[in-house]
C-alpha cells in the first residue's frame, strides 16, 4: 500500500485543483467533485490495476467508468496527476478547443476517458458492456463505475442492474456516491430513494457500504473489501457515504455548490482550508 | 431499360438473419444483442452457432444499447438488434451520448421498419428513423432493398470501423439484387439508365422505383433507377450526375418526408444542380394497421404512386 500520507497530500491538491478549476471559468461542479476525492485518490492510486499510458480497449487492466460525468474536475485533476496528461492541461477546463470538455468525452481523445457521459444513467450499462467484454476476453481484470445517488432515478440503471444480476456480471464494482444532494435539493425530498443497499441488494447485487466515503482509509478498505468479493457470481455494488463540498467548511451541508463555482473571494477561503501539497499546476 | 428478375420473394430481417450465421462463423469479434425479439431478428442459428458471444438484454433496450457501447471496449463488434422504433427513437439519448458522441463501433440493427410492419399499428411502425439517425454525426445510416443486399450490408458492416444503423424490413418483398454481391457503404447503385427522370429510392420502394420505370417505358418515358442503399454518407455525385443529365427527381422511401432521405437528396441538389423533385414518402404523419400492401397503397408508397410522381414531375421541367 501506498503511504497514507502521500495520498492525503493529493487528495489536499486534488481539491485545489478543483477549485482553481471552476473559479477560472466560472463554472463547473465543485461539490459532488469534491465529495468523491478521497475515492478517486483511492480507485487510481492504490486500488486500481493499471498499465501504463492508455489505449482505449484497456486489455489486462483494470477499467473505470465515470456516469455522473458532471463531477469531471475531480475526475481530471486525479487523471493528470496520475500521468495520463500534463498537469498544466487542467488550465484549459471548460474553455474552447480544449480537451477537457465540460463534462468527459472521448471526442477530443484525452487518454483516460473511455465514454462520454453527463447525460445520467448511461454509465452503469457501458460499464456492464465492458465487464462482459473483459470475460470474453479471458481478461480477469475488473471494471469500476461510480454513479451519483440522485443518478438512480433514471431507469436505465434499473434496467443495468437486473441484467448484471440475472448475468452473474460479477467482474463489476459500481459505487454509489450516496451524498443525499441533488440539484433541486435533498434526495430524498426530491424523490426519495429510500434504502440504496437494501434496493440492490433484492435486486440480486452483494452490497457493501463505506460509512464514511471522505475518510481515505475507510474508501481503501472498502474497496479492497469489494474487489474480494468479486468472481463470486454477484456483481457487487459499493453504497458509500460523502459529504458535498467536503474539505471547504462552507460548500458543505448544502447541496448549494452543486453547480456554482466560488468567487475571488471564497476562492482564497477554500484554498486556505486546504493548503498546497504537491504544487499547483 | 435493364431488367431485373425477382429470385422469391423474401424478408429484409431474414437477410440480416443469414448475414450474421456468416459472421459468426467467420469474425470472433462479432458479437450479437437482442432485445427480446431473437424470432424476429432472425438470429437463432448465430445464437445456437455461438451461445457465448450471445447477450439477451430483456425488455431493456437502453441498457442494450449501453452495453454494446462497453463491449467494443475490448475490441468487440457489437451487433444490437431490435425493432427499428425501440432501437432509435426509445433510446435516442443512449445511441446519441454512449455511441455516436463517443465513437463506439456499435451496429444498431433495426428490423420492422417503416409502415410495412402492418397490423401491429403505428405503436410499433416507425417513420422517423432515419432522420434520428442520420442526424448523428459520424452515423452511417444504411437501408438495403432486398434480401441479398441486406445481407451483404450485414457483412459489410463488420468491416466497417464506427457506428452504422442498419435499417430493414418485416414483409417478404421481390429479392431481385445478385446473391453474394460485394457491398460498398456510401455507394450508390445505377439499376438503369434513363434520360427523361431520375428515381432515388431506398429499402423497399427499390423495386417499386423499377416496376414504375418498366410501366413508364411502356408510355414512353425513360427512366433511371437509382438505389440508394446508404443514407449517410449519401453518395452525392451519383445524384448529380444523374440529375444533370434528367433534370428532374422522384425521391421513394418507406420514411416520412421529413428527415428521410428526399430531404438529403433535395440538399444536395440545392447545393449542387438544382431541379425539381417530388417525393414519394409519408407526409407527416403516423402509420396505422393494415396489411403491407394496404397501408403502402394508402400512403402512396408504390409503383403506381411513383409513376404519377414521375409524370407531375416532368411537367415542372
Amino acid at each position: 500500500m501506498a503511504d497514507i500520507k502521500q495520498l492525503e497530500d493529493l487528495v489536499v491538491q486534488v481539491r485545489r485543483d478543483i477549485l482553481r478549476m471552476v473559479h477560472k471559468v466560472n463554472s463547473g461542479h465543485p461539490g459532488g467533485s469534491l465529495g468523491c476525492t478521497e475515492f478517486f485518490v483511492a480507485l487510481y492510486n492504490e486500488i486500481m490495476n493499471l498499465k501504463d499510458g492508455f489505449d482505449m480497449d484497456g486489455i489486462g487492466e483494470d477499467l473505470f467508468f465515470l456516469s455522473n460525468g458532471h463531477i469531471s474536475p475531480v475526475f481530471y485533476s486525479v487523471l493528470a496527476r496520475k500521468g495520463y496528461f500534463p498537469v498544466e492541461e487542467l488550465n484549459t477546463f471548460r474553455l474552447i478547443d480544449s480537451r477537457l470538455q465540460g463534462h468527459p468525452t472521448t471526442h477530443e481523445g484525452l487518454p483516460g476517458i473511455r465514454v462520454a457521459s453527463g447525460s445520467l444513467g448511461q454509465g452503469m450499462s457501458v460499464a456492464i458492456g465492458a465487464a462482459e467484454t473483459k470475460k470474453l476476453n479471458k481478461d480477469t481484470s475488473l471494471v469500476y463505475s461510480l454513479h451519483g445517488d440522485g443518478e438512480l432515478q433514471e431507469g436505465q440503471n434499473w434496467e443495468a442492474i437486473i441484467y448484471a444480476a440475472s448475468k452473474k456480471v460479477d467482474n463489476l464494482i459500481c459505487t454509489i456516491d450516496r451524498n443525499g444532494q441533488q440539484i433541486d435539493g435533498p434526495t430524498e425530498e426530491v424523490m426519495a430513494l429510500g434504502d440504496v443497499s437494501e434496493k440492490f441488494s433484492v435486486f440480486g447485487w452483494d452490497v457493501l457500504e463505506i460509512e464514511d466515503g471522505n475518510d481515505l482509509k475507510q474508501v481503501i478498505d472498502g474497496l479492497n473489501e469489494a474487489k474480494n468479493r468479486t468472481g463470486k457470481g454477484k456483481p457487487v455494488c459499493i453504497v458509500m457515504t460523502t459529504m458535498m463540498g467536503n474539505g471547504v467548511d462552507f460548500m458543505m451541508h448544502t447541496h448549494a455548490w452543486h453547480g456554482k463555482a466560488p468567487n475571488d473571494e471564497q476562492l482564497a477561503t477554500a484554498l486556505a482550508q486546504n493548503p498546497e501539497t504537491l504544487g499547483d499546476y | 431499360m435493364t431488367k431485373y428478375t425477382d429470385q422469391g420473394k423474401k424478408d429484409t430481417r431474414s437477410g440480416y438473419g443469414e448475414g450474421m450465421t456468416e459472421l459468426g462463423r467467420t469474425n470472433p469479434n462479432v458479437v450479437a444483442l437482442c432485445a427480446d425479439l431473437v424470432g424476429s431478428l432472425k438470429i437463432q442459428t448465430f445464437i445456437d452457432e455461438n451461445p457465448e458471444r450471445f447477450f439477451q438484454v430483456g425488455i431493456a433496450e437502453a441498457n442494450m444499447m449501453g452495453i454494446a457501447a462497453g463491449m467494443t471496449i475490448g475490441g468487440k463488434i457489437p451487433f444490437a438488434s431490435t425493432f427499428a422504433n425501440f432501437a432509435t427513437g426509445r433510446v435516442y439519448d443512449q445511441i446519441r451520448q454512449s455511441i455516436a458522441y463517443s465513437d463506439k463501433n456499435v451496429k444498431i440493427c433495426a428490423s420492422h421498419a417503416g409502415i410495412t410492419l402492418g397490423e401491429d399499428g403505428a405503436t410499433h411502425q416507425i417513420l422517423e428513423d432515419i432522420g434520428l439517425m442520420k442526424m448523428l454525426p459520424g452515423m452511417t445510416v444504411i437501408n438495403p432493398c432486398d434480401f441479398n443486399q441486406t445481407k451483404a450490408a450485414t457483412l459489410a458492416i463488420a468491416e466497417h470501423h464506427g457506428p452504422v444503423y442498419l435499417r430493414f424490413g418485416r414483409p417478404k418483398v421481390a429479392n431481385f439484387t445478385p446473391v453474394n454481391q460485394k457491398f460498398e457503404i456510401g455507394k450508390a447503385l445505377l439499376l438503369t439508365e434513363g434520360s427523361d427522370v431520375t428515381i432515388i429510392a431506398t429499402g423497399h420502394l427499390v423495386w417499386q422505383a423499377l416496376l414504375a420505370a418498366e410501366n413508364l417505358e411502356n408510355q414512353g418515358v425513360s427512366c433511371e433507377v437509382i438505389n440508394i442503399h446508404t443514407i449517410k454518407p449519401l453518395d452525392k455525385k451519383a445524384i448529380i450526375d444523374s440529375v444533370q443529365k434528367t433534370g428532374c427527381v422522384v425521391s421513394a422511401e418507406e420514411h416520412n418526408y421529413l428527415g428521410g432521405l428526399g430531404e438529403s437528396v433535395a440538399r444536395t441538389l440545392a447545393e449542387h444542380n438544382p431541379a425539381p423533385q417530388e417525393f414519394i414518402a409519408t407526409k407527416d404523419t403516423f402509420g396505422e394497421s393494415g396489411t403491407p400492401d394496404q397501408l403502402m397503397d394508402k400512403y402512396g408508397l408504390n409503383a403506381k404512386a411513383i409513376e404519377a410522381a414521375v409524370h407531375k414531375v416532368i411537367k415542372r421541367k
